[in-house]
């Protein structure tokens, strides 16, 4: 018998000889790496600074490229399979480039209940971009989503890029967090 | 940049009667009030680190004792007696110094719950507090806030806070004369929600993948980088300050027995008034759910209620009376959980609701542990076929069947929390499953809580 299956909630794993994106950038910038040195003296292990060196790497890189990874490798002095694995385990480090605005959406149960499936169609119609399918053409938008962001009783509630969220959004609400956007009113995304 | 929330936002903190001797305000101090993150608000208008000081004339053992007279469980979700869990740590010897650390566990992640949101959004102060007084009674030398990183301008505001409080004098070198040195890290996480569990959290903080580890060792022996360490949650912490304000006796006159302490339940959902409520321990659900959130306000039935956040199995109509704490909870099949409180009235589908739900166990499992990697895989896609019209009777008791082969079976709770709504929908509301099957249509028409566009 042949049932529907549930769509993949991961990306597509990379196909035989195709490699992840690249980014632009392949270097921290000297301010990045003292940056990092600071969080290593910190912590009583230099491997602690792993995840807050990707979220630097994050705001320098773009999104988590494979250049990003070994960058933070070397920039900490562990092993690029350990940093690998970390990078990908973690939902917020993006393996791909995301738009200028990146929309995160939260679907689970408190917001579905107040239509947050409903929401996030309306987003997705509005940039014109679908979850996971990377920036739209202008490289203004993106859209993801997430598990619960914690804004229960204000559902629906989207993030864009590291802000405050946006409580109750409805479809008039969304129109104003695009304008918002395009005003330049939110952190850009590599901040 | 420093973001330092200045948009207010639209929920309820407060209802009549709150901050009166029966529904004490001792965790929502000035909560709504956008500049209460300020030390000097906090000083002058709430008794701020009154308690720390008091704690810090203290020996150690006595904070210690006063924290066991309290009675305080741990608000994560477990309920552990915070005081015990203090006194599992390692004292120094002439032979061996120990190295101790206190971690504070604020990777929020369990869908329903927002009251580490609301604690650090408005009462960062109440927290750090909690943890000089806490690093103290331990004897610690670093603390640690782990937070998730979706709570970008909420990490930015807290550590703003620290450095108030070493302005202060309360955080660094020889703190108050006592010759004890302390100081607070705040440390962001990536997007996991298995983060939240105790030593996941742990490897997560260390910079591993957050993979929860083999307990024995406990992290009281064994825990961030090798050495004895407590986790505590947000929530547990904010209440250490008054249960020092005012006595761990009298504290353990608030509530009912053995749950002492005022509790934050969030509410969400079909309810006129969501918000959070901080209410004793022990007041019904009903109350709260019914009087304080005023009801669904549609008029349509209440049809099932998640008391704890969505790991806590769901309640139907019979026992929405429940007196809301830990052990009258378990008592009723479900669990005290995180707190939040998800209201669902009739126009819900609960094979949609179940689905949504168990996607996000499946999504969220670390695959560290076979049971609980393929199982709730294996639930999401039973539970996919049923909702989409391909469902078979066998179907249902492969479901039942599944359930006992992952609770109990994995490293961490996440098998089991993916069990608890999956085995009490099933139990609760086998018809709505049934007539998915046998119909291809949801039982309550035209619930939509699933979008066409999915996937992550």
């Amino acid at each position: 018998m042949n049932h529907p299956q549930p769509p993949e909630t991961a990306p597509e794993p990379l196909a035989p000889g195709q490699r992840l994106p690249e980014s632009d950038v392949k270097e921290f910038s000297p301010e990045a790496l003292a940056e990092i040195q600071a969080i290593m003296a910190r912590y009583p292990d230099k491997m602690a600074a792993t995840l807050p060196a990707l979220h630097i790497a994050q705001r320098e890189f773009g999104f988590i490229s494979l250049a990003a990874m070994k960058a933070v490798a070397k920039a900490i002095g562990i092993p690029e399979g350990h940093v690998f694995g970390v990078a990908t385990f973690y939902t917020m480090y993006q393996k791909a480039p995301v738009g200028q605005y990146h929309f995160q959406v939260c679907t689970n149960i408190s917001c579905a209940l107040k239509g947050a499936a409903q929401l996030l169609e309306k987003v997705c119609e509005k940039t014109g971009v679908k979850p996971g399918q990377g920036p739209s053409p202008d490289g203004l938008w993106s859209v993801e989503e997430v598990e619960c962001l914690a804004g229960c009783s204000m559902g629906p509630c989207i993030q864009v890029n590291h802000d405050v969220y946006d409580e109750l959004v409805d479809e008039q609400k969304l129109i104003e967090v695009m304008e918002a956007c395009k005003r330049g009113d939110y952190r850009p995304w590599a901040h | 940049m420093v973001a330092i929330r200045t948009k207010p936002d639209p929920q309820i903190y407060t209802y009549p009667g709150f901050g009166s001797e029966k529904f004490p305000n001792l965790m929502l101090r000035g909560a709504g009030d956008l500049d209460n993150w300020h030390l000097k608000v906090y000083e002058q208008k709430h008794e701020g680190y009154v308690a720390m000081k008091k704690a810090l004339q203290m020996e150690p053992v006595a904070v210690t004792e006063e924290m066991k007279a309290s009675g305080l469980r741990g608000r994560g979700g477990a309920g552990f007696p915070a005081g015990l869990k203090w006194s599992f740590m390692p004292k120094d010897t002439p032979e061996r110094k120990f190295t101790r650390y206190l971690v504070c566990n604020g990777d929020e992640g369990e869908p329903g719950t927002f009251k580490d949101r609301v604690i650090l959004e408005y009462n960062p102060h109440q927290l750090i507090e909690g943890m000089i007084i806490g690093g103290w009674a331990m004897q610690c030398q670093l603390g640690f806030v782990y937070i998730r990183g979706e709570f970008l301008w909420l990490i930015e505001k807290l550590e703003a806070a620290i450095q108030q409080a070493r302005d202060a004098g309360y955080l660094g070198k020889n703190i108050l004369g006592t010759g004890w040195d302390y100081d607070i890290i705040v440390h962001r996480g990536a997007g996991a929600y298995i983060c939240g569990e105790e030593t996941a959290l742990l490897n997560s903080l260390e910079g591993r993948r957050g993979e929860p580890r083999v307990k024995p060792p406990f992290p009281a022996a064994k825990g961030a980088f090798g050495q004895p360490t407590t986790i505590n949650n947000v929530e547990t912490l904010a209440a250490v300050p008054p249960i020092l304000r005012m006595g761990g006796a009298e504290y353990a006159k608030i509530g009912s027995p053995k749950n002492s302490g005022t509790r934050i339940f969030g509410v969400s959902g079909h309810v006129k008034r969501p918000g959070i409520y901080e209410l004793p321990m022990g007041t019904p659900l009903n109350f709260l759910v019914e009087e304080l959130a005023g009801g669904t306000g549609t008029g349509r039935k209440i049809k099932a209620i998640i008391p704890g956040g969505s790991s806590c199995p769901m309640l139907d109509e019979k026992d929405f009376d429940v007196p809301m704490d830990f052990d009258n909870l378990k008592a009723r099949g479900s669990m005290g959980g995180s707190g939040g409180v998800i209201v669902m009235d009739e126009s819900v589908c609960i094979v949609q609701a179940t689905l949504r739900l168990i996607k996000f166990y499946a999504h969220e499992s670390c695959g560290q542990c076979t049971p609980c990697r393929e199982g709730c895989n294996w639930m999401e896609m039973i539970l996919y076929r049923i909702e989409h019209g391909e469902g078979r009777m066998e179907d249902l008791d492969l479901l039942a069947g599944l359930t006992p082969r992952i609770g109990l079976r994995t490293l961490c709770p996440l098998g089991d929390a993916a069990c608890g709504p999956m085995d009490s929908a099933l139990q609760k509301f086998r018809h709505e499953f049934e007539h998915h099957i046998t119909h291809k249509t949801c039982y309550a028409q035209g619930s939509r809580l699933l979008s066409s566009v999915g996937a992550h």
